[in-house]
């Protein structure tokens, strides 16, 4: 990992051998310094506020990809280095932590946030300092136009996608009106709008649409205005008050619950095994990466699960109440090693090589399933900078998310929205 | 009907919050801003006893229920001797102090209990549910889930908010350490010569003050969950409510704490949960503005 050893006995041999060429070993030095100085990746990540939960796994996904890389000989010969700093999960912070990593700890790229909120909040920063950024976000502002050519989504797919792949699996298996409760912000307004375009497209109906606050903490008081005939609640929750959301739901329902179908969101760093949550018995999720070990699962997944720490129920391997946030964190360790395979194609060897990095993540297109993409084959378009990939739908079976549906890839496709390669560096 | 127990529920806890704000102004002229800090660290302890208990939940939590409150009263009296004595209670001074105590406290739970909110699970709950009866095109007709649902715990915690209530009030009117307090409360420099130990009841007064937030969040915490953020909501509800009610006073503040919780809980079902903060706030506008003292406030002497 380290050359220090190298560089040390290169320049002792240099000294002994050519004494008289003085400036040959000041120039030596100079480039060798240059390639064994570690490539250093500015780790934005939510340690404290809503998203700390995710952040204690992004952290943990992150270190294990970071660890294996380094293990196999670094990046171009050179070995990574994470630097993490806490957003607070707070998008003025989130600017200012990219400043940091661009002007003071001296980062190579950014990457890491998960909170749209926050990844809205920074990306204009990035952009100004033309600082290569790789979110893990979800949202659909990346691929909707309205961020720039330093903000990439390699590693994990978008709300839009995901949302469009689920509706026609709701709209015929589970029931045809549908009341939806998401949080009001621009995550939870993605999952509005594009599950009631897609739901309209598959001949289904909103029957009500419940914008809840994210910062309520006591939801019994939103129940009643769920209408009466419907036949699906589709919810998606995020925040510190999950676990006290999906418990109220089953407090307000008991025995005679419509289908439920939500988005893990709900439930991401939750125990299904949580007092309360029995109701869900029967309900369907949507997972990104499905949290139980399924009975197909790939050698990629059994390979991946054992680097980060997590057992075969999702759970940390030295703690089974420390539930991971498995359905996102794989994002993490896709989008470094697909930053790895962009570093290699460019060549990178320092900032200056920046804008050449872009361009070659924006030349990929397909990423089979392999141990870099252990959640499932995607394809990345280098116009919108988004990732396109399976998504999973698993039902409640036995106190177990057991796989129900895999969409394919096609499903969860839509025509571009913008196009980041036309605007310049 | 679910509205207005929703509304009772929040209700009861406001008011257990709010009184010991109330208290602690009206005795010591302290506005503690540090108040929602305290309750945080009761549901914060409550989890940790709840958890290192282990057995029937109800064993952890009725340890809880007694060891959240003292514990917080007694680190309480412990910063007003260290703290607010030193600065000698001075309006101005004590909010700055109390302001960087909030930060402490909530900066220490961050780095010792982490940034994970965590359930505390309740020593009964029983869902108890009514059904909506309507007549309809077929007669009459029951919808189960829309009518009157609730749990048994919720239902506990809106009459176990009445004793303590209650148990303050007796201890004010009918107790010497009541009759002391109030002396404290009416003249402080009276009652000091009258050979009463004053720093020692302002001790104990804001021991009982966040003692009072910490039962209250003892209470809340099975039906929410423990998190080191969660102290500025009741705060910033217990300022409305003393405000409303009229600082220092405790009936006051029980009455704005009903009006206040019952107003969200049924706004907030029929209209939506932001309606309910805009009125609670524009009422805080409209006393301060035509009724500085509050609904049940003495002109300040």
């Amino acid at each position: 990992m380290t050359k220090t050893p190298t560089r040390r006995s290169a320049l002792k041999t240099l000294a002994a051998t050519t004494a008289a060429a003085t400036t040959l070993p000041m120039w030596a030095r100079y480039s060798q310094a240059q390639t064994s100085e570690p490539i250093r990746i500015g780790f934005q990540v939510h340690r404290t506020g809503i998203g700390a939960a995710y952040g204690r796994w992004y952290d943990r996904t992150s270190q294990a990809a970071v660890k294996l890389i380094n293990e196999e000989g670094g990046i171009n010969g050179r070995p990574v280095e994470l630097v993490a700093e806490d957003d607070g999960t707070d998008p003025k912070r989130g600017a200012e932590v990219l400043e940091k990593f661009a002007n003071q700890s001296n980062c190579d790229i950014a990457f890491g946030t998960l909170f749209s909120h926050v990844v809205i909040g920074s990306a204009p920063r990035a952009g100004e300092l033309k600082l290569p950024y790789f979110v893990v976000s979800e949202g659909h502002h990346v691929a909707s136009g309205m961020l720039n050519r330093y903000t990439l989504q390699p590693g994990i797919t978008d709300v839009k996608s995901q949302v469009q792949a689920m509706a026609p699996f709701v709209n015929q298996n589970l029931g045809k009106k549908v009341t939806m409760i998401y949080p009001d912000f621009a995550f939870g307004h993605d999952h509005r709008d594009y599950f009631s375009a897609a739901t309209e497209a598959a001949g289904g109906e909103i029957v009500a649409k419940i914008a809840i606050p994210p910062t309520e903490t006591s939801f019994t008081k939103y129940f009643p205005q769920i209408p009466r005939d419907t036949e699906v609640i589709y919810h998606v929750m995020v925040g510190p008050a999950v676990l006290t959301f999906v418990k109220e739901m089953g407090e307000f329902f008991g025995p005679s619950r419509p289908e439920i179908f939500g988005f893990i969101d709900s439930l991401e760093a939750v125990d299904l095994a949580s007092p309360g949550l029995e109701f869900l018995e029967g309900t369907y999720f949507w997972e990104g990466n499905p949290r139980y070990a399924q009975a197909d699962q790939s050698e990629h997944d059994k390979f991946y699960r054992a680097a980060v720490g997590v057992d075969e129920n999702g759970a940390s391997v030295s703690d089974s109440k420390d539930i991971s946030t498995y359905s996102h964190m794989f994002g993490c360790w896709e989008t470094l090693f697909t930053i790895k395979a962009g570093m290699e194609a460019a060549g990178y060897t320092g900032p200056a090589d920046r804008a050449k990095l872009i361009e070659a993540v924006e030349a990929m297109t397909d990423m089979p399933l392999s141990r870099e993409h252990p959640q499932g084959a995607k394809v990345f378009n280098g116009k919108t900078h988004q990732v396109f990939g399976h998504q999973y739908i698993t039902k409640v079976t036995d106190g177990k998310l057991i796989l129900a549906h895999t969409t394919s890839i096609e499903d969860t496709l839509y025509p571009d929205e913008t196009d980041y390669t036309t605007q310049s560096f | 009907m679910l509205a207005a127990l929703e509304g009772a529920v929040t209700a009861a806890v406001l008011a257990l919050t709010a009184i010991g704000l109330s208290l602690v102004f009206g005795v010591m002229r302290v506005v503690n801003v540090a108040h929602g800090e305290f309750y945080m660290l009761g549901a914060v302890i409550a989890w940790s006893v709840a958890t290192s208990l282990g057995g029937h939940p109800a064993i952890g939590f009725a340890a809880a229920l007694v060891i959240a409150p003292v514990v917080v009263g007694l680190l309480a009296a412990a910063a007003d001797m260290t703290i607010l004595k030193r600065i000698n209670y001075d309006p101005e001074r004590t909010i700055v102090a109390t302001i960087g105590l909030l930060y402490i406290i909530q900066q220490v739970t961050l780095m010792t209990y982490g940034p994970e909110a965590r359930p505390v699970e309740p020593p009964f709950n029983h869902r108890l549910a009514l059904p909506w009866v309507e007549w309809g095109e077929q007669g009459l007709a029951l919808y189960w889930p829309w009518g009157l649902s609730t749990t048994s715990y919720k239902l506990a915690v809106i009459g176990a908010a009445i004793v303590v209530l209650l148990g303050v009030w007796v201890m004010m009117t009918r107790t010497k350490i009541g009759l002391i307090m109030r002396a404290t409360q009416l003249d402080r420099d009276m009652a000091q010569a009258f050979g009463i130990p004053v720093e020692r009841v302002y001790a104990i007064v804001f021991g009982i003050g966040a003692g009072l937030a910490a039962l209250g969040a003892v209470l809340i915490v099975p039906i929410q969950q423990a998190y080191y953020l969660m102290g500025a909501d009741p705060l910033l509800l217990s300022f409305i409510v003393v405000i409303i009610g009229g600082l220092g006073s405790l009936p006051g503040t029980v009455l704005a704490a009903l009006l206040i919780g019952m107003s969200d809980g049924i706004i907030s079902v029929f209209f939506s949960p932001t309606l309910a903060k805009i009125l609670a706030t524009l009422l805080v506008a409209l006393v301060l503005v035509f009724r500085p003292q509050g609904l049940f406030g003495t002109r300040a002497a």
